[in-house]
């Protein structure tokens, strides 16, 4: 097995890809990342490590604008991110200029998902080792997308998913609580899914909202908090009901 | 790229184009320089060679029912009309039409290339239509990376898409316009005066292909190089379709009619005395 993890472009005699399957490992050791679909809004929430108190937080945004109507968050080496990053913001506007028009979300999802595969795919290169999860607006039929790539080159869209640690716990209670919402309950149902595995607290945790009017929104770390402490007390509510009825009876 | 120049030789070439005058330049020139005297005067002739559709009326206006594109089917070389019955409106795609004016070849070559290579493909990837805007802008980017080459080409792209009706005025120099209405070609400006002043955009489909049939026909009747058949074709909601296609000798007898006139003197048939 050792001989075959050398060079990406060889094949494991059965069927691996090696260099891709530990880039997986790479995303899987990166940050938790949550994406959600409403009606009309899309919420992208990343785990935020504790800030060093020296860090000036503000310069290590993990939700980036791709375009006006789309963003991305990932998982993984963020180094490679950026690279990834500066080339989709480049084919955005190179588009734009093009054809005159914005691209869609799967158009530069499909972009980067080409890139991320061609990297697989040459001589003398690693895989981008990062999942990013692609949110946006399509710019004239106004529909909300969520789309995820990974370093193998593959991608989707998804109603809800999550990716880096832990991502396994997330998308089970997702496809646990997932029902079709919009406003202000995707950006809870977004928080309430990171919440499984972060600590709980607004800094966290950092939540970007996108609406087709508005475009992206990074939230205030206090708005955060306000969000966290009503999921909390709806949680205690619960268990509350819970254990109430039981007793009387 | 080189010319057949056999015709245009002189007899007495005063140096050969691969002679040992430049021996040791191995840097290739685009075009190898015929051997003649008259340098400027044969590409200009060569230019003139190039173009055999130079003559031409081609029109296209946006209006409340979409867009309405008519053109002649003269070819002319010079003093000679080697065809009346060319056509002027390619079919790019079963929503977009392009309108041919300067090179036959050249227009006919980069339609089809448009329709299939550029605005299907587009359709198969992105599983949506491409623009109208999309697909000229393209178009024009191709024509200028040409540019200086010899391409001869004065289209108008007009077609419906998820905005609407669009119509984009494209030339090979890399020229691109964006417009409500665009005509090209010797016979325009007869052309123009007819459909600038019966234009309305507030037209039904029938007045709008009257316009532009009377437009072809005003500007093959004054224009020598323009004639043959008046197209017209109709782009709406649900592609384009082809509407009418009369021969321009029979409509300016239906928009002129022949009135009878007395008659000075009648021969009759004497009867045997």
């Amino acid at each position: 097995m050792a001989r075959y993890d050398r060079a990406i472009t060889v094949f494991s005699p059965d069927g691996h890809l090696f260099q891709v399957e530990y880039a997986l490992e790479a995303v899987r050791k990166g940050n938790a990342a949550v994406g959600v679909r409403g009606t009309d809004t899309v919420v992208l929430g990343v785990e935020k490590k504790s800030a060093a108190k020296l860090q000036d937080s503000r310069s290590v945004r993990k939700i980036v604008n791709l375009d006006n109507h789309i963003a991305l968050a990932c998982a993984g080496l963020k180094a490679d991110a950026r690279v990834l990053i500066n080339r989709a913001r480049i084919e955005c506007q190179s588009h734009r200029l093009t054809v005159e028009d914005p691209v869609t979300v799967e158009y530069i999802t499909r972009y980067i998902a080409g890139l991320q595969q061609k990297y697989t795919q040459s001589g003398g290169v690693r895989p981008f080792g990062l999942s990013t999860l692609i949110i946006g607006f399509d710019p004239y039929t106004g529909v909300p997308s969520l789309y995820q790539t990974d370093p193998s080159g593959t991608f989707s869209a998804w109603k809800a998913n999550a990716t880096g640690r832990n991502s396994n716990s997330i998308r089970e209670f997702l496809e646990k609580n997932y029902k079709e919402t919009h406003g202000q309950e995707t950006i809870k149902l977004a928080i309430r899914a990171l919440l499984e595995v972060v600590e709980s607290g607004g800094k966290n945790i950092e939540v970007a909202v996108m609406t087709k009017d508005q475009g992206l929104r990074q939230l205030e770390e206090a708005e955060i908090d306000a969000i966290v402490a009503e999921i909390e007390a709806e949680k205690a509510a619960a268990e509350a009901a819970k254990k109430g009825p039981a007793r009387d009876a | 790229m080189k010319l057949d120049t056999t015709g245009l030789e002189s007899a007495l070439p005063l140096f050969g184009a691969n002679c040992q005058m430049v021996d040791g330049f191995t840097a290739a020139p685009a075009f190898e320089l015929p051997t003649t005297l008259d340098f400027d005067g044969f590409q200009k002739e060569a230019i003139q060679m190039v173009k055999p559709a130079k003559g031409t009326t081609t029109l296209a206006f946006i209006f409340k029912e979409g867009v309405m594109v008519a053109a002649d089917s003269r070819a002319s070389m010079g003093g000679y009309i080697s065809s009346q019955s060319v056509k002027k409106i390619i079919e790019i795609n079963p929503y977009m039409l392009g309108t041919m004016a300067g090179g036959a070849a050249d227009c006919q070559f980069w339609h089809r290339n448009l329709g299939i290579k550029v605005c299907r493909l587009h359709e198969l990837a992105n599983k949506r239509r491409i623009s109208v805007t999309g697909a000229s802008k393209l178009l024009a980017n191709i024509l200028y990376s040409y540019r200086g080459m010899g391409l001869s080409v004065g289209t108008m792209i007009a077609g419906w898409d998820e905005t609407g009706p669009g119509l984009y005025y494209v030339d090979s120099e890399g020229g691109r316009l964006k417009g409500p209405r665009f005509s090209v070609g010797s016979g325009s400006p007869y052309a123009y005066g007819v459909l600038d002043s019966g234009y309305r955009y507030d037209m039904s489909i029938e007045e709008a292909a009257e316009l532009a049939r009377r437009a072809i026909y005003h500007a093959t009747f004054r224009d020598g190089a323009s004639g043959g058949v008046a197209s017209v074709y109709h782009v709406g909601p649900n592609g384009w379709k082809k509407l009418s296609g009369d021969d321009v000798g029979e409509l300016h007898y239906k928009y002129y009619p022949v009135t009878p006139s007395t008659v000075e003197q009648e021969m009759v048939e004497v009867s045997a005395a």
